[in-house]
């Protein structure tokens, strides 16, 4: 469950021929969460892309426990650590929300019916486990995919805008969630427009800044 | 492993047993393009016999090829398929259970619809064991090719058109091969030669195409 020392080593991304960011460094040791801030389009998203392995890096490398998450073992060890939970939140309309998250899950590990049934009380869903996602609001979709922090045991979360269209207390219980996980020992990277910083365990990563 | 293996089955069924009008479109489209043949070149059994193969053959190329474009299309637009690359499981193992769901609802139905309609063109009744088994070994080729252009063209608006040009040149060896054997069949001909031809193209498909469908999913994705 405890997670390891995330290097990032002189990291560059390009799109379109468009450099978003480069020589970006930083470490994240376990038991912090790392907000990535930034105005729109300065690569938030790339970077939590990056390192979530759905896009190729430029120039540079990232290293979990001492290895490449680009290559190998390192990368077989990476993808069985982390949870990534991008802007769509890939909740499928035709099926609800517990055959959702059965499937989402099994992903990584599957989980049991009961489980699921208790994550998804916690993101306040409960009485919708068997109706179908076409029929909950964006808020709510975004509660399903958000239930898999509660149910899976991986110790790195990548988080890119978790809190996107979730009320005021949804978003507290959620925090008080992402604060707990680090508190256990766990690595947090997500991108937000909600100040977090008063937090002890959060640092920032402003990316305007070209670090 | 074989947790995760049925767990898809089971999701790839549900989302298609609740839009059942995705599987009907292409056996319908079937349907009405062989049907439609007799109506336009007349009900001459000799013309239609010498016609059945190529039409029963082409129909159901372009039926597969109709099913095929919206494969990845809903799992890239609502996320899954990012889902999908960062899992710890093979990516190329999940496509082919995933094609290989496709094809059991939309490929198996054509080889069992088949001798109805070749009836229909007056195909004789022993070479019906013929045409079902080449369909039966071709259909695998055609979802499996389909697929990589699929997946190719899954990022691109409006590529269904272009996912007909990449992959229509590829079907041609299992049109000619197919098309071969019933005729042979029905010309009293030996069809084994045919047959083994489309079951190594059968198998080689099914060792091959998932890492390409894997690969054009990744680029697809990383867009």
């Amino acid at each position: 469950m405890s997670a390891r020392t995330l290097e990032v080593d002189t990291l560059s991304c390009e799109r379109d021929l468009r450099e978003l960011f480069s020589g970006l460094s930083f470490r994240l040791e376990p038991g912090k969460v790392l907000q990535v801030a930034g105005p729109n389009g300065s690569g938030k998203t790339s970077l939590l892309r990056i390192l979530a392995g759905l896009l190729p890096a430029a120039e540079g490398d990232v290293r979990y426990d001492g290895a490449s998450i680009f290559s190998g073992q390192g990368r077989e060890q990476w993808r069985q650590n982390t949870l990534y939970i991008g802007h769509q939140p890939a909740v499928k309309a035709m099926l609800t929300p517990e055959e959702n998250l059965a499937w989402l899950c099994a992903l990584k590990q599957p989980v049991s019916r009961k489980a699921i049934w208790s994550a998804l009380e916690q993101v306040g869903l409960r009485g919708f486990e068997d109706v179908p996602s076409r029929n909950l609001s964006a808020g709510q979709h975004r509660r399903v995919a958000l239930a898999r922090l509660y149910l899976q045991p991986l110790p790195v979360w990548i988080l890119d805008e978790p809190f996107t269209a979730i009320d005021k207390s949804g978003v507290a219980g959620l925090e008080q969630h992402v604060l707990a996980h680090a508190d256990a020992g766990g690595s947090v990277i997500l991108t937000t427009h909600h100040s977090l910083e008063h937090l002890p365990q959060v640092q920032v990563l402003d990316l305007r800044e070209g670090c | 492993m074989r947790q995760v293996i049925w767990l898809l089955f089971r999701r790839e069924w549900l989302l298609a047993w609740r839009r059942p009008g995705d599987l009907l479109n292409p056996l319908v489209f079937f349907a009405i393009v062989i049907s439609l043949f007799p109506l336009a070149v007349g009900p001459e059994p000799g013309m239609l016999q010498i016609m059945a193969p190529g039409v029963v053959w082409v129909a159901a190329l372009l039926a597969t090829l109709l099913s095929l474009d919206g494969m990845f299309r809903s799992d890239y637009e609502d996320g899954s398929l990012e889902q999908w690359v960062v899992s710890p499981h093979p990516l190329s193992m999940m496509v082919l259970v995933k094609v290989l769901h496709h094809w059991l609802l939309s490929g198996l139905p054509l080889v069992l619809l088949a001798p109805l309609f070749a009836l229909m063109l007056a195909l004789p009744l022993n070479v019906l064991p013929v045409l079902c088994l080449s369909l039966l070994l071709g259909t695998p080729v055609l979802s499996l090719l389909g697929a990589v252009g699929a997946a190719l063209t899954v990022g691109l608006k409006g590529g269904g058109v272009l996912l007909a040009l990449l992959i229509l040149p590829l079907y041609i060896p299992v049109l000619v091969l197919g098309t071969g054997a019933v005729e042979a069949a029905t010309q009293g001909l030996p069809v084994a030669g045919y047959l083994l031809w489309m079951g190594c193209l059968s198998m080689l498909a099914i060792s091959l195409a998932p890492l390409g469908i894997a690969a054009g999913l990744r680029i697809g994705v990383s867009e």
